[in-house]
């Protein structure tokens, strides 16, 4: 049964984006007969190109996708280089877990909350440094250039990028190489840079790949910081996709496949930017040059990330706020008293969704860990590992679902409802496990992997069944990162819109979906009340992962810190 | 290379019906020839195979344990009491192990390593367990966490898990080169004695000398 699992994940990650886009390109030459259209064409395409605004959007997107990668990467390879070892270092990676784990859609709420002409920013410095008494007329939260929802993005991307640098640097004996060059006269941060970055940046090139992808075509972000007239492709797509004139669904179509050509092309430019880099790169790290902008260097490499991870965290503490807001004039800094009001009343309807997300988060982060376990557990059987690091591995296909832009092919899929599949929650679960499972995999695989063989064979030669020797041995000893697995499964299950609104056709509510339908309204206080019950849902998951083995593990030193 | 046997070849007969047998193993990797064994080991027996890194010491515990990884190509047979092991799973052929460590399985206690070991078929598991603590000198450590016993302590539990465990040969990939000198003589002593005792034969994988004297068996040695 085990020598099927490579083969089904392969299968469940691959089959339905093929699909998916297969049944994307079709409406969007014309045909799609559930419509009536019998015969291709490419007015569709006409009606696209034709859309005011259309290459606007097209530009946002696009330079979206870069600015944030290179925005995100630039801030995680500053920091690893000028604040290794140091205390800052220490707080941040106990950070990463929680930063992780919160929904996009929840920080971009915390960040326009505080950056919003009436935000927290706002109303700190006023009236006495802006002289403002009203909210002034600006826009800066879906600003016409995308930049807050830019930031928003680089937020959420420096965590994932930096965990998935750290888990790459173990591979690397970063430390003494660094130790290495500092002996020959180089600082630390420049060391770091000249002969770590280079060796590190192959490893995270597909994270950075992913980063692009998801900047470049995100929905719920964009949907809370982006511009609005026009909005972003991916945006515009959706509401085109939702128009209760059907025959929009072929331009719908063509704008899918438009957004996979924006990514494409953005990954494209990457690649470019890449070679460049490398180019220039080379001269530099060879150029001997030892001491000059170590300081700006360590300086920026503790500044930026600060400021990265206290914006996050003063986002969610004005979530709080304004969920708990009574009567709150503008330029005073807090409100003047402080209600259960908005709770009391969003209690009622909270129930429905939250159990609804915990159940689609559930079943598909279980169903996940089966498949990865089953796939890991086959791979030290058979005694074949995996082509890491390099591109054309299965690694690869891991990461599909994270590089092809969710909107395009989910359509496709959602077609196929057209005809006749019905909108359930299994079907939601589903679409939920093609995201689920490459973050699970790969939370998993490197502990897994690095499982000292030895206890196995301990337990065979013992007389255990291989599977015998599975459930007693290697599940417990790895109990720790099979919760964390779990949990970054859950993070990623409740922090997914698009597939839950696509797939449940609008009919499976979760907390994301309802709070990303506030964003319209602009009630704060409910928008506080939802975005921070978003927020604090993966947190549970974390919790229980760091607290449980703990408890477990009382009286077995041996099992505390990983195996 | 090729070790020629010290003694006539072996054969399947009723007088080597406990021993192990290496049937002109010959194991490879990518088609350079690694090593070669034919021999037997008699009950009680405990034949040493000396060699430095490299010489594929590891890799004939491996293939007789059943660990060969698809890198290496192997030829020939090891018997074991009369059957032949060379194709069946690790957890089928008998053979017991003990490593470098003592791997004590960190997640259960003492007593829970030592039921491991114990074949499922046995009925008074917990007096068992108590009798094997006493008898390397742990009595009532049975609900301890492994983490909590010394070095020594530790090795003991590893010998009486794997002595419950019922093996009908056992392996040692260096098993006391981990200890410190004085602990060393006294772990060898146990670990030799115990296996004399139970009539096992025993594949001892060194490059301590000291070790291979201890053994007091033949002393086979790869290049």
């Amino acid at each position: 049964m085990l020598r099927f699992a490579p083969w089904l994940i392969t299968t469940l990650l691959v089959g339905p984006i093929l699909a998916g886009l297969a049944m994307a390109v079709l409406p969007a030459f014309g045909y799609l007969p559930a419509l009536g259209g019998t015969d291709f064409s490419l007015s569709p395409w006409q009606a696209l190109f034709a859309q005011p605004g259309l290459w606007r959007s097209v530009a946002i997107s696009f330079a979206s996708g870069l600015v944030t990668t290179a925005i995100s990467l630039a801030v995680v390879l500053l920091f690893l280089a000028g604040a290794f070892g140091s205390r800052l270092d220490r707080w941040i990676r106990r950070l990463i877990s929680p930063l992780l784990s919160l929904p996009h859609a929840a920080a971009a709420f915390g960040l326009a909350f505080l950056i919003a002409p009436s935000g927290l920013l706002a109303r700190l410095v006023s009236p006495e440094l802006t002289s403002w008494e009203r909210p002034p007329d600006l826009l800066i939260v879906n600003d016409p250039w995308g930049l807050a929802l830019m930031a928003g993005l680089v937020i959420k991307e420096i965590p994932f990028l930096l965990l998935m640098s750290l888990a790459a640097l173990h591979q690397l004996d970063a430390e003494r190489r660094v130790a290495m060059a500092r002996s020959l006269g180089y600082r630390p941060a420049i060391a770091w840079l000249k002969v770590v970055a280079p060796s590190l940046y192959p490893l995270i090139r597909l994270p950075a790949f992913a980063v692009i992808a998801y900047a470049s075509s995100v929905v719920d972000v964009a949907m809370i910081l982006g511009p609005t007239l026009p909005p972003t492709l991916a945006v515009s797509v959706l509401t085109w996709f939702n128009d209760p004139d059907l025959s929009r669904r072929f331009m719908a179509s063509a704008g899918a496949l438009l957004q996979l050509g924006v990514t494409a092309a953005a990954l494209a430019s990457w690649w470019g930017l890449e070679c460049l880099v490398r180019r220039l790169g080379r001269g530099w790290v060879t150029g001997g040059q030892r001491h000059a902008g170590e300081r700006a260097l360590r300086l920026a490499g503790k500044g930026l990330i600060l400021l990265a991870a206290v914006t996050a965290l003063v986002g969610i503490a004005g979530l709080a706020i304004h969920s708990l807001a009574g009567f709150w004039r503008f330029p005073d800094a807090l409100p003047q008293a402080f209600t259960w009001q908005h709770w009391q009343r969003a209690l009622p309807s909270l129930g429905g969704p939250v159990t609804a997300t915990l159940t689609i988060a559930t079943a598909s982060t279980l169903l996940a860990l089966g498949l990865a376990l089953a796939a890991l557990e086959n791979e030290q059987r058979s005694g074949r590992h995996p082509a890491q690091g390099r591109l054309a591995s299965a690694l690869t296909l891991l990461y599909l679902p994270l590089i092809v832009p969710q909107i395009a092919f989910l359509f496709g899929l959602v077609v196929v409802e057209a005809l006749g599949t019905r909108p359930t929650r299994w079907l939601v679960i589903f679409g939920h496990l093609l995201f689920v499972l490459p973050y699970v995999f790969l939370s998993l695989s490197e502990a897994y992997r690095r499982f000292d063989p030895r206890w196995m064979r301990v337990a065979l030669t013992l007389g255990a069944t291989p599977n015998g020797a599975f459930w007693h041995v290697r599940l417990p000893m790895l109990l720790a990162p099979l919760l964390t697995a779990m949990a970054v499964g859950l993070a990623v299950s409740i922090g997914q819109y698009l597939p839950t609104l696509l797939l449940g056709a609008g009919r499976v509510p979760t907390v994301t979906t309802e709070a990303v339908a506030l964003a319209a309204g602009g009630n704060r206080r409910l928008i506080g009340v939802w975005a921070l019950m978003q927020a604090s849902l993966p947190l549970i998951g974390f919790v229980i992962a760091v607290g449980l083995p703990r408890l477990l593990w009382t009286h077995r030193r041996g099992m505390r810190g990983s195996p | 290379m090729t070790l020629s046997p010290p003694e006539s070849g072996p054969m399947l007969d009723g007088s080597l019906i406990d021993d192990l047998v290496f049937d002109k193993v010959q194991i490879a990797l990518q088609g350079r020839m690694l090593l070669a064994l034919d021999t037997r080991i008699a009950p009680g027996e405990v034949l040493t195979v000396m060699g430095p890194s490299g010489s594929g010491k590891s890799t004939l515990l491996a293939f007789a344990a059943g660990f060969l990884t698809p890198a290496f190509t192997a030829g020939g047979r090891v018997c074991l009491a009369g059957r032949e092991i060379t194709a069946l799973p690790a957890e089928q052929r008998g053979i017991g192990l003990l490593f470098q460590d003592p791997l004590l399985f960190p997640h259960l206690s003492v007593a829970g390593n030592l039921r491991f070991g114990l074949p499922r078929a046995v009925s008074d598991k917990a007096a068992r367990v108590e009798a094997a603590l006493a008898q390397i000198g742990l009595a009532g450590f049975g609900e301890r966490d492994p983490a909590t016993l010394s070095g020594g302590q530790q090795s003991r539990v590893a010998l009486m898990r794997l002595l419950l465990s019922a093996p009908r040969a056992v392996l040692l990939d260096e098993p006391f080169s981990t200890l410190d000198t004085a602990l060393r003589h006294e772990i060898r002593e146990l670990v030799f004695g115990r296996l004399r005792e139970a009539g096992l034969p025993s594949l001892l994988v060194t490059h301590d000398h000291a070790d291979a004297e201890a053994a007091g068996g033949r002393i086979i040695t790869l290049a």
